[in-house]
């Protein structure tokens, strides 16, 4: 594969005494596409909310496309700049029509003219196939189409890197699909994609590496293929049989 | 289980409500036993007592300034003439009376912008210019000393013009202040959260007496001789500390209502703390305390009567000082007091209501 994008090296994180991150070691390559599975608990949305420092680490170090993640604001600064994230309860700006939900960080982080923001913010609507309610206000949609707004408002920011926290699992059954369709197109484009989600179907279409945690720990990592068909250790093949039995 | 074919049903328009004003009484005021019941215990309390209060406040009553009249009436019928009498006493409190067309177009001035910052086709840069330009006309009529006018020191300032200026200056002034001392109560900067707790439970465990007190006579023993502050200026620096305590904690309020899913998302794209908190948070926590923040205005308006223990006569302070001084009116006190009332409500149903409009206004994102 091609250069390291995120590199974990032996990093920690506790939430009081809680070990939630064991000297965790992990690297992405840039463009790559990672699925992260596990139970809950097992530290896998904490993984990746220390990329863009939502959440901070005790031990070891964390690097983000050549900049290192510690307690320095600018630094932190410029890693959220190129870093998307896209959040299991959407998190749109109640206030803000969706328009102005897409506009704000280019005009405020970025520094784009308005015009131009519209430009990018309408492109990136049609996008995700929501262009026609760029003028109303979030709660006025669906959770499908208020996810693929915030999809959108992520891709505003021309990422380098989307990390999905479990994007469809506070939405109806009928919503999921239109929301991993939008994400499977986006795996089309090239941006380094983490995504948090027990979708195996997505997983098994779009992933290039699929990774188990348990216990804060990185168990199995594969190709989808080898990682469905062989998992190798017993909790893996126990979460499997779980999830994949209905 | 029925297995027959699912036999679709077309969606229609809700059932009329029946109509007329008989269906109305019918539901509203005689909806059953307990309904009719409260209904003729109103209006029988309601028959019992509108006559005495119009046969005292309207038909026994004494419209003129006419001091024998009134007191012929023995409190048998209100004794307006006592307001027909001081009105301008009242109202304008010891400014000199040759000069009061000053205060009353200060006063004037002041409640026409008043208004059109509530008038959202107006607001705007030019808003905030016209306020600075106004508020200069309101100091230069009121102190005079230029353009030929005499001048009149603060000290006898009084009445409505008083009462709007502290109010006025100190809710505008104690907004800001408060939402600084409310994202300060919140910050991760353990110097700053301890002071805005201290500033805030200080303030709070106090009267604003205690704080006028303060700031009329013991201010003055802190800051080096020579230099003196206006009594007026050190009030009001007290309300407005005073208000934004209470305001700091309506707000808190509002921020700790804010998801913190809308903090992290807006940290996720990059805004600073401040264009977070600007764009994001306080929106949003401003928008659910509208009520609350009203309250703390009309309150703050209303706190502005206590200026009469440090001897600035504000309305109602103006009042006291009418009725007191004169020894044939001071037993119509309840009428003045009535008249008084009636201002203040008439500024305070004002507040209420635009806040009202506030709400409704900025309700939009909310409504399906």
């Amino acid at each position: 594969m091609s250069e390291t994008i995120i590199a974990f090296e032996k990093v920690s994180k506790w939430y009081g005494e809680f070990h939630a991150l064991r000297d965790i070691d992990l690297s992405i390559a840039r463009g790559e596409r990672v699925v992260i599975c596990g139970p809950s608990g097992s530290g896998k949305s904490t993984l990746i909310r220390c990329i863009n420092a939502l959440e901070e680490y005790q031990e070891g170090r964390l690097t983000v496309d050549g900049v290192e993640i510690k307690d320095d604001v600018k630094a932190i600064e410029t890693v959220r700049k190129n870093v998307g994230m896209v959040f299991q309860q959407f998190n749109l700006f109640p206030h803000l029509t969706v328009l102005e939900n897409l506009t704000l960080a280019p005009m405020w982080v970025g520094r784009v003219p308005k015009k131009e923001a519209d430009e990018r913010a309408m492109a990136q609507l049609a996008r995700v196939r929501i262009a026609e309610q760029a003028g109303k206000y979030p709660l006025q949609l669906s959770g499908g189409q208020q996810q693929r707004v915030a999809i959108a408002r992520s891709l505003c920011m021309t990422p380098k890197i989307m990390l999905f926290d479990e994007p469809t699992s506070a939405l109806d059954p009928e919503m999921i699909k239109e929301v991993l369709d939008v994400m499977i197109e986006l795996a089309g484009l090239g941006i380094t994609m983490l995504c948090v989600t027990h979708e195996m179907g997505f997983a098994r279409s779009v992933a290039d590496r699929v990774i188990f945690m348990d216990q804060g720990q990185i168990v199995e990592q594969n190709t989808p293929a080898e990682f469905f068909a062989h998992p190798k250790s017993e909790r893996t093949r126990d979460f499997l049989s779980k999830i994949l039995s209905h | 289980m029925d297995t027959a074919l699912h036999a679709p049903v077309i969606a229609r328009p809700p059932p009329s409500r029946t109509a007329g004003p008989l269906a109305w009484l019918r539901a509203n005021l005689f909806g059953g036993w307990k309904s009719t019941l409260a209904t003729i215990v109103i209006a029988v309390v309601i028959a019992r007592l509108l006559p005495d209060l119009y046969g005292w406040g309207v038909a026994r009553s004494v419209t003129q300034p006419d001091n024998a009249a009134c007191r012929a009436l023995e409190h048998s019928g209100a004794c307006w003439g006592v307001i027909a009498e001081k009105y301008r006493l009242i109202l304008f409190g010891r400014y000199p009376f040759a000069e009061q067309w000053r205060p009353l177009v200060a006063t004037l001035l002041m409640v026409a912008m008043l208004v059109a910052s509530c008038t959202r086709v107006l607001w705007s840069r030019w808003l905030a210019v016209a306020w600075l330009a106004v508020l200069a006309v309101f100091f230069v009529l009121m102190r005079g000393g230029i353009a030929g006018l005499t001048p009149v020191e603060t000290a006898r300032w009084g009445g409505v013009p008083l009462t709007m200026l502290l109010s006025t200056l100190s809710i505008a002034a104690a907004f800001p202040i408060a939402i600084l001392v409310a994202l300060g109560r919140r910050s991760h900067l353990p110097a700053i959260r301890t002071l805005c707790v201290v500033y805030v439970e200080l303030i709070r465990g106090v009267p604003l007496i205690s704080v006028l007190f303060m700031a009329s006579f013991m201010f003055p023993l802190f800051i080096p001789p020579g230099i003196s502050v206006d009594v007026l200026v050190r009030v009001l620096v007290g309300i407005t500390l005073f208000a934004a305590a209470y305001l700091a904690e309506v707000v808190r309020g509002g921020l700790q209502a804010v998801p913190k899913g809308q903090l992290e998302a807006a940290a996720a794209m990059g805004l600073t703390y401040w264009q977070t908190q600007r764009k994001i948070v306080l929106p949003q926590a401003l928008r659910m305390v509208v009520p609350s923040i009203m309250n703390s205005f009309i309150s703050t308006f209303k706190d502005t009567s206590l200026v009469t223990i440090v001897s600035l006569y504000d309305l109602t302070g103006s009042l006291a000082l009418a009725l007191g001084g004169d020894a044939n009116w001071r037993q119509f006190y309840l009428e003045g007091y009535l008249f008084i009332a009636a201002i203040y409500w008439m500024f305070c149903f004002a507040m209420s209501r635009y806040s009202q409009w506030v709400e409704r206004h900025l309700n939009v994102g909310n409504k399906r």
